[in-house]
């Protein structure tokens, strides 16, 4: 996966005279509160639309993934070829696909799978890269140079050879059901992108072994892991942070390319993927096929980008 | 610098031996027999599959396997293809193809990214910049394979503006198409990386004083802001270059053009190992290199960065 | 790809697919056929190259050893056997042989045309076939052809069996010897060929890749004849480029009746979708098969009005069931699983129409086939499927599958949904990457799921579509059918007098076949080619293939 922002990135933005007078020093956050990054970071979020925007399309998101039926009666698997790429009507908002399918209610059940990919591959390769990353960066020598090695090595890796594998593992295991398959795009997709949230995770960690909070620590007496975890890890945790809010995007994406290839989710689990990749051929007569899905989909990752974007500012030290 | 770029090259090694073998394993761990699938609706003859697994040394185990394979590559040779091809012939044609499909996308992303990026760093909010911001976001969020496809169709089919596909020599113009296609999501990286630095740097002590020293304005954002604010976007764009050769599949079968993507795909699925492999080796060669000449170039754009 | 979308048109492994074309007769209908034309230009046919699509050959083309596509194609071009195929009527005709006469119930004797040449000078004799064959047929060569030679006297002494299949550690033993004893050489350019049993139908054979004759080059040396190809055809190779194209030029001293009036040809490997591209912009002269997106909304017919034309292929497409797995037992739910599909509308829907059904067990443009072998079994009818499907009793879901590629996934799905409709029970494809890993389970007698199966014809006889399949211990009877009733139906069949009576007796063969159901036939499987607007005559050989000894630039 690609590296789009690195320890030196921070995302200053130029707020003009309202950065000096409403400086955080002066908010008051009431009576003996401590002050911590993320409350700070909290306060400022709320104050921007841009937040609020993306959290209220995720939220959304969210809501349909969990409950679809509230958004649809009809049933997404239900084929009747009489339909076959109808456009859309009063009966179906979306239109019909090739097999007779409700669009509408395909990209409604369609959300939970998308999502679940999206947000279960960002959170597996935050948490394998911030935890090789911390290690690499904070004791440095032979356990980063072998954390970086094992990490350029799956550099090397084509995407597409890991997932297969992977996926295929699961196949011949005979699970039924889309939970597995799921699981195993995840997973594909996880263990090809750690090494870049460890490259960052590393390079945040490497600058804060430097600071002088944790040599007093280390002066205090405190032993690694709890430098390690009480310390250096909430001040490193927001560039991965970020950083996996845009992956995010880039994973959904990925889970539709590997539908695209043929080697993802098949029926009758839905993702917008699959719809995607099932409509290409009808693009010419029938683009409402594609449309919808593809609509639906960068929404989706315009909403998690921006909501990245937004944290980023928020935790963003250089404000303070 | 010497011993640093000594030690680096050192440690291309154990990586070199780590990612192929990982890379043969995974083609191994392949299901099926890779030669049972050849003889149409009939089953193959039994003599056949085993000749056929002899031959390519596929009965031995896994680790005879590869050390069998590293050899023949240590020579220079690569090996055959099942229809007795020479691999590191197929190679050799497809891998330029690639990277000339990387060059230009790196190239239309780097030159785009990097102009939006400066007018937006150094304006700040406004339209343009959430115009900019708006716009990549797209980028991001779009699959290639559908802004491939939807470029292909519409240009090229509908309104016949373009040429659909690319012609098995792939000249330098008949990739700009597909390369913007492939950089697209990179291309709003590019440009949101390039404005962060630059944001950042804006405002730091020495461009002040440059400021207040009356220098001109392109010589303090050419000559200060820029070569401050490259390394991040550097690094980015160092490891795109390879990220773009291994990961085209989709632009190269949307456009037709014989590059190492397909060719892997291909070779994943028939089962040739040695062709997955050999691709592979050329590409961490690159991405290591280029990695390396990257890193070195921090050193030439920011002096205070040192190498022991 | 070359499995997904650009994988349709890939490595189809297929044998020998004929055609009988009955509309592409040229001449006469000249307005209504597309290719059809008046002949091209004479200087054009020397000077132009002629692109046509093809595959990347799977294995070097050594035509005994060559059973897909993509270097069946190339082997079709440098080789010409003892008998072809007309392409028109797809009837077999005398090709390199003088003569083909049955002396013996059990024996041919062949009489080869004289002054044929292989493409470096030397003479095309009776030993470049029967040192073909011997290779061809021996054992420890490990041709992918061997198991064509079985009917003729002495194979199993060339040709030794795997005593526990391909898994096992067992090794075939060495043959005795590696000359077929019902092979003998009469002189130069005659020879005869016995069989262990009467097999008339051998001679019909022979325009088969596996029968191509090889020169002494090939013997001497089969690693140099490899990096330059040479055969008797009207084509010989000039060069090529792995997994880019292939080109060879006219063989000027090609005596056979098929010379070509063209002078250049390159096969270009690309995928298919790319290949309609180029077609429509005219980069590509030729394209056997029209992607899916082509065919969505018929939009060849717009996209290439005057050059593209539906041909019929001698192919049919059906699912079948994996008999030795006692979930299938039952014939009430395989006759259900039938009945429940809707092949007129999925025709319809997914193929907007270029598909027919089928209600028998053979194509409707085979010489001797009469459709509605299959009756009611074949019908569409839910009610009675329901009813079928409660008595036979089947629980847990139905699956399907295929492999990913080759624009299978629409009308498996189309057809489970159809089955969820009418048995009210879960139907799911289940899609698996590489055709190899449905023929090793296939193989292995593992299948657990109903898979899709399509038969293409060796060579133009309803004979070819049911014994290979049906016959008990037939050489592609995938699910171990066996129903002495059928055999005995099909043995009087190829033993009768007259070839009307031979095509009665197959027909109530096929009924039988229809009563157990051991696989649904489907539809057929036209192909849709397209073609550049400066080609002329062009039309499709038995082969799927464009007739490159007709073509021309105009």
């Amino acid at each position: 996966m690609t590296d789009p922002t690195t320890a030196a990135a921070g995302a200053a933005t130029d707020q003009g005279v309202s950065a000096y007078v409403t400086a955080p020093e002066h908010q008051d956050s009431g009576p003996g509160k401590p002050r911590s990054l993320w409350s700070d970071a909290w306060q400022d979020l709320r104050r921007r639309p841009l937040f609020i925007i993306a959290g209220a399309v995720i939220l959304l998101l969210v809501v349909i993934a969990l409950f679809p039926s509230l958004f649809t009666s009809a049933d997404p698997n239900h084929k009747d070829l009489d339909f076959s790429r109808k456009p859309p009507s009063g009966d179906a908002w979306f239109g019909y696909d090739l097999q007779g399918r409700d669009v509408y209610a395909r990209v409604v059940y369609g959300t939970r799978w998308t999502l679940l990919v999206g947000l279960a591959a960002s959170l597996l390769t935050v948490l394998i890269g911030a935890f090789f990353g911390i290690l690499a960066g904070y004791f440095g020598g032979w356990v980063d140079g072998l954390l970086s090695r094992i990490g350029e090595i799956f550099f090397g890796l084509p995407f597409v050879l890991g997932a297969i594998v992977i996926l295929n593992l699961v196949r011949n295991a005979q699970i039924r059901g889309a939970l597995p398959i799921v699981g195993a795009v995840v997973a594909s997709i996880a263990v090809l992108s750690w090494p870049v949230a460890m490259r960052i995770m590393r390079s945040a960690a490497i600058a804060a072994k430097q600071q002088d909070y944790v040599k007093a620590a280390r002066a205090l007496g405190a032993s690694s892991s709890r430098i390690i975890f009480k310390h250096m890890l909430p001040n490193c945790l927001a560039p991965v942070l970020v950083y996996g809010t845009i992956a995010l995007g880039a994973f959904i994406g990925a889970e539709a390319t590997l539908s695209f290839l043929g080697i993802g989710l098949r029926d009758p689990a839905v993702s917008w993927g699959v719809m995607i990749s099932d409509a290409r051929n009808y693009v010419r007569v029938a683009p409402h096929m594609l449309l919808f899905p593809a609509g639906f989909l960068t929404a989706t990752v315009l909403a998690f980008v921006m909501l990245g974007d937004a944290v980023r500012e928020a935790l963003d030290p250089k404000l303070r | 610098m010497g011993r640093y770029v000594l030690r680096r090259m050192l440690q291309l090694i154990p990586v070199f031996i780590g990612a192929t073998f990982l890379i043969y394993f995974l083609v191994w761990a392949v299901p099926g027999d890779p030669f049972t699938g050849m003889c149409g609706e009939r089953p193959c003859p039994p003599q056949f599959v085993a000749a056929m697994n002899d031959k390519y040394s596929l009965n031995d185990n896994i680790v005879i396997q590869y050390v069998k394979y590293m050899s023949a590559l240590l020579t220079g040779d690569f090996g055959q293809t099942y229809s007795e091809q020479s691999i590191g012939e197929l190679i050799s044609l497809a891998a330029p193809v690639s990277l000339r499909l990387a060059v230009v996308a790196v190239v239309i992303e780097a030159v785009i990214g990097i102009t939006a990026g400066i007018l937006t760093g150094l304006r700040g909010r406004g339209f343009l910049d959430n115009l900019v911001l708006v716009s990549t976001l797209f980028l991001i969020a779009i699959p290639t394979f559908v802004t491939g496809f939807v470029i292909q169709i519409v240009l090229g089919f509908q309104l016949e503006i373009l040429t659909p596909t690319v012609s098995s020599k792939a000249t330098w113009s008949e990739l700009i198409i597909p390369g913007f296609v492939l950089g697209s999501l990179s291309m709003a990286y590019v440009s949101r990386l390039t404005r962060a630095s630059i944001a950042e740097n804006r405002r730091a002590d020495y461009m002040r004083t440059a400021l207040a020293k009356g220098q001109p304005k392109r010589r303090i954002v050419g000559v200060h802001l820029l070569r401050n604010s490259a390394i991040p976007v550097i690094t980015f764009l160092g490891t795109d270059i390879g990220n773009l050769m291994g990961g085209a599949i989709v632009t190269e079968g949307i456009f037709g053009i014989h590059g190492v993507g397909r060719l892997v795909f291909d070779a994943i699925i028939d089962k040739q190992g040695a062709i997955v492999t050999g691709v592979v080796v050329l590409l961490v060669l690159v991405f290591l290199l280029v990695n390396l000449f990257i890193d070195l170039m921090y050193a030439v754009l920011d002096p205070r960065i040192r190498y022991d | 790809m070359r499995r997904p979308r650009w994988l349709a048109a890939g490595a189809i492994p297929i044998a020998v697919a004929l055609i009988i074309s009955g509309c592409s007769s040229g001449g006469d209908e000249g307005s209504e056929d597309p290719g059809a034309g008046t002949g091209g230009d004479p200087a054009k046919n020397e000077s132009v190259e002629v692109t046509v699509f093809g595959t990347e050959p799977e294995r070097p083309l050594v035509p005994m050893d060559t059973s897909e596509t993509g270097g069946g194609k190339i082997v079709d071009a440098l080789f010409t056997g003892l008998m072809d195929y007309d392409p028109v009527s797809g009837q077999p005709r005398e090709a390199n042989a003088e003569s083909f006469e049955l002396t013996a119930p059990d024996e041919y004797t062949v009489k080869l045309k004289k002054d044929w040449t292989f493409h470096d000078g030397t003479p095309v004799t009776s030993d470049s076939y029967i040192d073909a064959w011997n290779y061809a047929a021996y054992g420890p060569n490990a041709q992918q052809h061997a198991s064509f030679f079985a009917q003729i006297q002495g194979f199993d002494d060339v040709f030794t069996p795997d005593p526990d299949g391909v898994e096992g550690p067992q090794l075939p033993a060495t043959p005795k010897t590696d000359k077929l004893s019902g092979l003998t050489k009469v002189s130069d350019t005659e020879f005869k060929i016995k069989f262990t049993k009467p097999h008339a139908i051998f001679k019909d054979k022979t325009g088969y890749a596996a029968f191509m004759p090889m020169p002494k080059s090939f013997f001497a040396d089969p690693e140099a004849w490899k990096k330059n190809p040479v055969g008797n055809g009207g084509w010989k190779y000039v060069a090529r480029v792995p997994d880019q194209e292939l080109q060879v030029e006219r063989y000027d001293d090609y005596k056979g009746e098929d010379k070509p009036k063209v002078k250049k040809v390159k096969f270009v490997f690309t995928d298919s979708d790319a290949a309609y591209a180029d077609v429509k912009g005219n980069q590509l002269d030729f394209l056997d098969t029209v992607p899916p997106q082509a065919i969505a909304g018929n939009v060849w017919e717009t996209d290439l009005p005057g050059r593209a034309k539906a041909y019929p292929v001698m192919a049919i497409q059906a699912i079948a069931f994996p008999l030795y797995d006692p979930k299938y037992s039952s014939a009430d739910f395989r006759h259900a699983v039938s009945m429940a599909i809707n092949r007129e509308q999925i025709t319809k829907t997914i193929y907007e129409g270029n598909r027919q059904p089928i209600k028998g067990y053979a194509m409707d443009k085979v010489p001797g086939y009469e459709d509605g072998a299959c009756g009611d079994f074949c019908e569409y009818n839910p009610e009675k499927a329901k009813e079928l499907f409660d008595k036979s009793g089947w629980t847990g879901p139905i699956q399907l599958t295929s492999n990913a590629d080759g624009g299978h996934k629409e009308w498996i799905e189309a057809a489970c949904g159809n089955i969820q409709e009418a048995l009210g029970v879960e139907c799911t494809f289940e899609p698996v990457q590489a055709f190899g890993q449905i023929r090793d389970a296939i193989n292995a007698r593992q299948m657990t799921q109903i898979y899709r199966s399509g038969w293409l014809a060796d060579y133009p006889s309803v004979e070819n579509f049911l014994n290979p399949i049906y016959r008990t211990g037939g050489s592609s009877n995938d699910n171990d059918y066996s129903n002495p009733e059928v055999d005995a139906k099909l043995a009087a069949a190829d033993a009768a007098e007259t070839t009307d009576e031979a095509y009665k007796l197959y027909h109530e063969a096929e009924e039988l076949i229809a009563k157990d159901m051991p696989a649904i036939p489907l539809w057929n499987t036209p192909s849709i080619s397209a073609w550049s607007e400066r080609l002329t005559n062009v039309r499709l050989t038995p082969k799927r293939e464009l007739d490159l000894s007709y073509v021309e630039v105009k």
